[in-house]
């Protein structure tokens, strides 16, 4: 069980409170582990990802364990804490002005 | 007595401001999608409670809202309970996808460097004159969308705004290559203005920063700018180009659809032949820069602008927030500055943030980068601050509630 905090405009788009868990099948890395969150929670296509490219949206982060993975390729994989459940993946906006 | 509705939208959400048809006392609600910026809400002509709602952010990107029941309640389109076949009730995730098709190619930016096209956001949303279904979405980079299906999907409809010349400075760029007009890197090659032709369904005006006005007659397989009699004498290395104008607004009176007013960059301008040929009409304006403009509901020569001072100084003239009214089409203009402050006022008021309802007499609203919504209920005589305090205002939409 993967657990995944988004921030906050984002649990209000897929309507859901605190963290989600999602199963991830086979690898965890960086692009399965938002494959399958999009496909639970359709409403967050293109708001972390581009509909198209998948990039990673400018202004959105990825953390786990203490580290930035934001520059990492998609077929990254995810620590071992993240895999377990013992750590959650995190999605961030980032800080920007306004 | 019939009700009115103003559909606010702001920097950090959405506010429904709503009036009997006197006009006097309003109810402001609470923000609606609050923190995102919300560039524009429009209700169907044919059924006002069916309201589409642009909301955008720089973090999370687009996302597109509608309500069948006048505000109270929102859905991103096709999540509604009746249109999820799913048990688990998850909003679908196809109606923000705006995806250019065929060959969108790139542009030239400031530097000289190729850029691929790229969605933005959606600044403009119009809905179908008949069918509460159908809604023209306008985008950033310059392009439309149209939607059939109440939202839920969008497709991209052709891109042949085509080509007339190249050149390139440092604000206006043209792109004869793939014979697409785009326009400023920064805040522009955007379509803000769309004006559907109510006697003619194939006929569609819209408006794009950095281009100019372009109009179809084949319900949009083919456009061609209609830019006669604008001039750019700072803007443009050709100030009679026929692509490349900084239009910032068009408006038109639904009984008379071939013709047009136009807030430009600088200049206020008219056209009497759907925009073959464009006279100026900024008259007695103490500045004729500006962004909105908007026409009487029931005087179709009478028409209102907002003066700002230059392209560089985003407010009114003298610190003196003023309507000016033509009643005559344009060239003889009259300060209408009961209500507005008219001192140390230096906000803007932004090229979708005026509407005016269909009332006798006529109502006039607008918003402004302050926060404030001013409204007139007697044809803009007198003025009065309807909330004073909201985020910057970026777009007003009137509806007239039975």
């Amino acid at each position: 069980m993967i657990r995944v905090m988004l921030p906050y405009h984002l649990r209000n788009l897929a309507r859901v409170e605190g963290e989600v868990q999602l199963e991830v099948a086979g690898s965890v890395t960086l692009g399965s582990v938002l494959d399958a969150l999009e496909s639970r929670y359709p409403a967050l296509r293109g708001t972390v990802r581009d509909h198209g490219t998948l990039r990673r949206r400018p202004f959105v982060r990825f953390f786990a364990c203490k580290e930035d993975l934001s520059l990492e390729p998609p077929e990254t994989k995810l620590p071992e804490e993240v895999v377990t459940g013992k750590e959650p993946f995190l999605i961030v906006g980032a800080i920007a002005g306004g | 007595m019939s009700r009115v509705r103003l559909l606010v939208g702001t920097r950090k959400g959405a506010f429904i401001l709503t009036s009997d048809g006197k006009r006097e006392k309003w109810d402001v609600s609470e923000p609606h999608f609050a923190g995102w910026e919300m560039y524009h809400l429009k209700g169907s002509p044919v059924d006002p409670n069916r309201i589409y709602a642009s909301q955008t952010s720089g973090w999370f990107g687009q996302i597109i809202q509608r309500s069948d029941d006048g505000g109270k309640t929102w859905n991103t389109p096709g999540s509604s309970s009746e249109e999820l076949a799913g048990p688990d009730g998850m909003p679908k995730g196809e109606s923000n996808k705006f995806v250019y098709e065929g060959q969108v190619g790139s542009h030239m930016w400031y530097d000289g460097t190729q850029h691929p096209w790229e969605f933005k956001r959606v600044w403009h949303l119009e809905p179908s004159l008949t069918d509460p279904d159908t809604v023209y979405a306008g985008v950033e980079d310059a392009a439309i969308f149209k939607t059939t299906n109440g939202g839920t999907t969008w497709v991209h409809q052709a891109t042949a705004f085509p080509a007339a010349g190249s050149f390139v400075n440092a604000v206006h760029l043209f792109d004869a290559n793939n014979g697409v007009a785009v326009g400023d890197p920064v805040g522009g090659m955007t379509v803000h203005t769309i004006i559907l032709d109510p006697k003619n369904a194939n006929r569609i005006y819209i408006a794009i920063s950095a281009a100019g006005a372009f109009r179809t007659d084949d319900g949009g397989k083919t456009w061609r700018p209609i830019n006669k009699g604008l001039k750019a004498q700072f803007e443009l290395p050709d100030p009679d180009a026929e692509v490349g104008h900084c239009v910032h607004r068009i408006a038109m009176h639904k009984s008379r659809p071939d013709v047009l007013f136009m807030q430009k960059h600088w200049d206020v301008l008219r056209t009497d032949n759907a925009g073959e040929q464009w006279t100026e009409v900024s008259g007695n304006l103490p500045s004729d820069f500006g962004f909105p403009i908007d026409v009487h509901a029931h005087e179709p020569n009478t028409i209102y602008v907002v003066p700002i001072k230059s392209d560089s100084e985003h407010f009114p003239p003298d610190g003196k927030l003023r309507v000016y009214r033509s009643r005559s089409g344009g060239n003889e203009w009259e300060a209408l500055t009961k209500g507005l402050p008219q001192k140390d006022c230096y906000v803007n008021v932004l090229r979708d943030a005026m509407s005016v309802d269909s009332l006798q007499p006529c109502g006039i609203y607008f918003g402004t980068t302050g926060g404030q919504v001013y409204g007139s209920a007697d044809g803009g005589d007198t003025w009065n601050a309807i909330v004073r305090d909201l985020p910057a205002v970026l777009s007003v939409e009137a509806q007239v509630l039975p």
